[in-house]
């Protein structure tokens, strides 16, 4: 089937088209060149074309989300819609059911999200997951930062093993790259624990986060993974974790990235998720000011340091992170209802209600810092836009979140009427910041970006070749200004006018019009056969007495994973 | 027990098999194949061993259609399955009642099938662990997977439940026995406490036994949370346990390093039900500002975590999910198989691996004897006797593969290890064979012109 886009205004930042007046090409499921006269003509003149959305990162995908939604069916009740011809029932706000999380993703123009967050051990249950998820390729990053192997090798720094570990463990858990949540700590809550800063050691491991994390960068670089190490450092959301942040960031300026041809494409070796959750100054709530600043001119400073935001977006949302201690930190200071799921050997997990509202100082404080991040990295390959989902709201806000940074007068509005409270004034710069995003700068941090960055080849821009997925906005850009019209730029971005995934037209005017399966995106490491063979062999008699499950059962086989999308990387 | 000789006579062994009887999932099974038959089983336990071994006892064999004559006559598939899906088709208000003992992959045609038609999608939970689902929707579900118990546990508490009994391996493969890496000793290095009215074989095994009264459970964690908190108990006993013994044990649970509280049915429903649980998980929040504590509800059969698991990640609620208005509905004691059934609201029910005959309440019962009653299952059991369309199925883990959870979440893949009888059919075969038969006699019902988003997905900062 041939299609041609006629007449959009394309914005393309991958191949430096600004808002250019023309008609893209796709046939058979990929972006072309050319069509024939047969080409069926979708007529969007005038309109805003842009390669589909990508989410950096996200939780939408596995055990944490299923305890969430077994435990709040109130937020389940918040977003139930009927069935359609073409859609399931939908269900849930801020942990929507599977199908529903596809569905609204497809509205807004999203083709690609990655679940940030995949223990090992449930592997199994995340794939069954993503295969409920219709219309949106997911790529899952496996957790590592608290693994017993991983700590064991980092202690004594064997990098070698520990690259061999890692592609197998990519292979066994069908993962696609190396995800750390507070290293060390999350072994800590084992006993209750904490680590506090970046050279505290993990109980009875004699390791510290700093080792960890510097081994793993050098793992990731030596196979030349096609994203770099995706990390949530030490001490999230507590006051004064700053020089956490840039400790962490700092500790691997000197390690290399690979010059693998799989890692040609990302510019970083390490990407900093949820920068806002770890930019904070003061000693505690009552002193807690901005960091966004320092920790922004760090990033300004240095290009091999991405990040994305995780914007506060003033909702009654689900916090859940493998960052077990700080959750229950939570709980001790709201009492609501928490849960928490340790992860034998790998990891743990904390999930507790989160309301974020304007007339607190607190959620008004993270707001604030969240856009100031935004504003002040100067460079949009460095920066993404991520809620967190659903820590700091859900995914669905991300429109409103494009509305506050292409509008000025609509953040000074909000902090002068008191519709937030004034710690946005009195403890941050954000009223002093006049910088608006353009449709193209918007285009950057919300996919090429984040496609650059987790290193695909396939999507996040208009390139003949790449896959044909394309979203489209009814905006005129040349008529519509987006300073003036907030409410205008957040209704298009919730409703695209098309989105297409595939070369599958998914999305017609807001409403589905049709769903797809989506892909699991993984990475197959070649050239390290025999070191995985060994370092399984190796690893095996621990396995077998410290693990719950055998080995056999512990795979992830195809049968979990029925329609991959395989990212091969030469890692010799 | 009397000595059994070890089986030597069998042609083959397959190894790492799943046991499909309880939350405890052992995947560790051998098992010893003869003429395509399973033999002997190693690793498991009497339960799971019985379950594997005796599987053609009673078995269903053929499809059944119950005639005019109110008899249950052998069919061939096609009538059997165009009987029960013009039944599914021609209900009002049909219930698909189950799931717990059989695959994932056989649910998702389930849930695919209620959706369509409009059903009501419940599970086993609903008349055992539903109550401490409830509790966790009130206050919270701090949980951990059975190998943090092995590595870390020192003090293990069973409170309603008793292991030794109902999942016999739960203490030998995970919890009180096993050597783990900060517990080299195994059962040395940890205190095992029983919190039951009975004196249960489980009791017998533990380092000590809390005996309270019959339906004190909620009294007496209420003290136990008191104590933690600093308070002084203003009577000598309660629940029938004196005082010094419940300072006793607060200070001993206060004092561990990973502390782990089991609880079965002995806790969910006796009287306070939820509040029951409620209390407990309190109890272990707040055992967790000096000690870590976690807390698993001993989960029955062996996929009765998976449908809950399962139908939360397709339709955002756990089980008792009612499709009849083309949109999720979920409300205890409103949705729920039991109270439908008592109000004599079904007009169609399938029930798929499990046997409410046998553990239903009467009045629920009544009504089924009313109403068209599919039976998918592999064994004869009273359900059968009110079935009118009997659909035998295959054995997950033995006969035909498929994905479980485990008690604490952690998902294994039940491989296949013999051929299941000529004549029968997989349960996921059966289910969609059902679905694609209702799907050509009646259109969707209940389907939106267009999609209308809900208002709940407004912004705070809207209103």
């Amino acid at each position: 089937m041939e299609y041609i886009l006629k007449n959009g205004i394309v914005y393309d930042p991958a191949n430096e088209v600004n808002g250019e007046k023309m008609d893209i090409c796709f046939k058979d499921g990929k972006i072309v060149e050319d069509v024939s006269a047969d080409a069926e003509v979708l007529d969007v003149t005038d309109k805003i074309v842009m390669p589909a959305g990508v989410d950096p990162h996200a939780h939408v995908a596995g055990p944490k989300l299923v305890v969430g939604r077994l435990y709040r069916p109130e937020d389940e009740r918040r977003g139930v819609a009927q069935k359609t011809k073409v859609t399931r029932a939908e269900a849930g706000f801020s942990i929507p059911s599977c199908p529903t999380t596809g569905y609204r993703y497809s509205r807004m123009g999203y083709g690609t999200v990655c679940e940030a967050a995949m223990p090992p051990l449930e592997a199994k249950h995340t794939h069954e997951e993503i295969n409920t998820i219709p219309n949106i390729d997911i790529n899952p990053l496996p957790l590592f930062g608290n693994n017993w192997f991983v700590m064991e090798y980092a202690r004594e720094n064997r990098i070698d093993d520990l690259a061999a570990f890692i592609a197998a463990m990519l292979r066994v858990s069908k993962g696609y790259g190396v995800k750390i949540v507070n290293p060390c700590g999350s072994e800590a809550w084992g006993w209750g624990m904490n680590v506090h800063g970046y050279d505290d050691k993990a109980p009875y491991f004699d390791v510290t986060s700093r080792e960890v994390v510097r081994a793993l960068a050098k793992a990731n670089e030596q196979l030349g993974l096609p994203h770099s190490i995706h990390i949530h450092p030490n001490d999230l959301g507590h006051p004064g974790n700053v020089p956490t942040t840039i400790a962490t960031l700092d500790s691997i300026k000197d390690i290399a990235k690979s010059t693998k041809a799989s890692a040609g494409v990302r510019d970083q070796t390490i990407h900093c998720t949820h920068a806002q959750f770890h930019s904070y100054t003061g000693n505690s709530w009552k002193d807690a000011a901005s960091g966004a600043e320092e920790v922004a001119d760090f990033i300004n400073k240095n290009p091999y340091v991405t990040c994305d935001v995780g914007q506060v977006t003033f909702d009654e949302t689900t916090t859940m992170t493998a960052d077990a201690p700080m959750e229950y930190d939570l709980f001790k200071i709201s009492g609501l209802k928490w849960a928490n799921k340790d992860i034998e050997c790998e990891t743990a997990a904390g999930i507790i209600p989160c309301i974020y509202s304007p007339k607190t100082p607190v959620s008004t404080l993270q707001w604030a810092i969240g856009l100031e991040l935004f504003l002040h990295i100067e460079n949009p390959w460095q920066v993404c836009l991520t809620t967190d989902h659903p820590n700091a709201g859900p995914f669905i806000r991300y429109p409103k979140i494009i509305s506050w940074l292409m509008s000025a007068e609509k953040r000074m509005s909000m902090i002068d009427n008191g519709e937030v409270h004034k710690w946005a004034s009195k403890r941050t710069g954000l009223a002093g910041l006049e910088r608006e995003y353009d449709f193209y700068e918007i285009a950057t941090i919300s996919r090429a970006a984040p496609a650059r960055i987790h290193g695909f080849q396939d999507r996040g821009a208009l390139t003949p070749g790449y896959n044909a997925d394309i979203a489209v906005y009814d905006i005129n850009p040349n008529d519509f200004d987006p300073s003036k019209d907030p409410e205008g730029v957040e209704k298009a971005f919730s409703n695209a006018y098309y989105t297409i995934k595939d070369g599958q037209i998914v999305v017609k005017d807001g409403d589905i019009v049709s769903t797809k399966q989506s892909h699991t995106i993984w990475t197959n490491v070649i050239g390290y056969e025999e070191e995985e063979k060994q370092i399984i062999d190796s690893i095996m008699p621990f396995f077998t007495q410290y693990y719950s499950v055998k080995w056999e059962n512990y795979q992830v086989h195809d049968h979990y994973v029925p329609n991959p999308t395989r990212v091969d990387v030469e890692a010799k | 027990m009397t000595y059994e000789p070890p089986v030597t006579d069998y042609d083959h062994i397959v190894e790492n098999c799943t046991c499909a009887f309880c939350g405890c999932n052992c995947d560790d099974l051998d098992f010893l194949v003869k003429d395509g038959h399973v033999v002997a089983v190693r690793h498991a336990c009497r339960l799971g061993a019985s379950k594997v071994m005796e599987d053609m006892d009673q078995r269903l064999l053929v499809p059944m259609v119950r005639n005019e004559e109110g008899v249950l006559e052998e069919v061939d598939w096609d009538t059997a399955l165009d009987t029960a899906a013009k039944y599914i088709a021609e209900s009002v208000r049909p219930v698909f009642y189950g799931w717990s003992e059989t695959s994932t992959e056989c649910m998702k045609e389930g849930v695919e099938l209620g959706e369509y038609i409009g059903a009501v999608l419940d599970n086993q939970a609903t008349i055992c662990h539903g109550p401490s689902l409830q509790a966790m929707q009130n206050a919270g579900y701090p949980i951990q997977t059975l190998g943090e118990v092995k590595n870390r546990a020192d003090v293990i508490a069973y409170s309603g439940s008793n292991a030794m009994n109902s999942h016999p391996r739960h203490l030998a493969r995970y919890a009180a026995f096993p050597r783990g890496y900060f517990r080299q000793r195994g059962r040395f290095d940890r205190t095992v406490i029983t919190m039951d009215p009975k004196f249960s074989d489980t009791a017998k095994m533990s380092d000590k036994w809390i005996g309270f009264e019959q339906n004190g459970d909620y009294g007496f964690y209420n003290a136990l949370r008191a104590v933690l908190k600093g308070k002084k108990l203003q009577s000598e006993s309660v629940s029938g346990i004196p005082a010094e013994d419940i300072y006793e044990l607060a200070a001993e649970m206060e004092a561990a390093e990973f502390g782990v509280l089991f609880f079965g049915l002995g806790l969910t429903h006796t009287l306070g039900k939820q509040r029951n649980i409620d209390i407990a998980i309190k109890l272990v929040q707040d055992l967790n500002t000096n000690s870590k504590w976690g807390l698993t509800p001993m989960r029955g059969h062996f996929n009765v975590n998976g449908f809950n698991i399962f139908m939360a990640y397709e339709t955002g609620w756990a089980f008792g999910v009612d499709f009849c208005r083309g949109y999720g509905r979920y409300m205890m004691g409103e949705t729920n198989t039991i109270d439908l059934l008592v109000r004599k609201e079904p007009d169609c029910f399938m029930v798929i691996a499990a046997d409410p005959g046998a553990h239903f309440p009467n009045g629920a019962n009544q009504h089924l004897a009313n109403i068209p009653v599919i039976q998918i299952d592999i064994h004869w059991g009273p359900s059968t006797e009110l079935a009118d369309v009997v659909l035998p199925g295959s054995f997950i883990s033995v006969e035909c593969g498929g994905t479980s959870y485990r008690m604490d979440g952690v998902p294994i893949w039940m491989k296949k290890a013999i051929d299941k009888p000529e004549t029968c059919r997989d349960d996921e075969w059966i289910v969609r064979e059902l679905k694609e038969r209702v799907m050509k006699l009646r259109e969707e019902p209940n389907v939106a012109d267009e999609y209308v988003p809900n208002e709940g997905l407004a912004c705070l900062l809207d209103k």
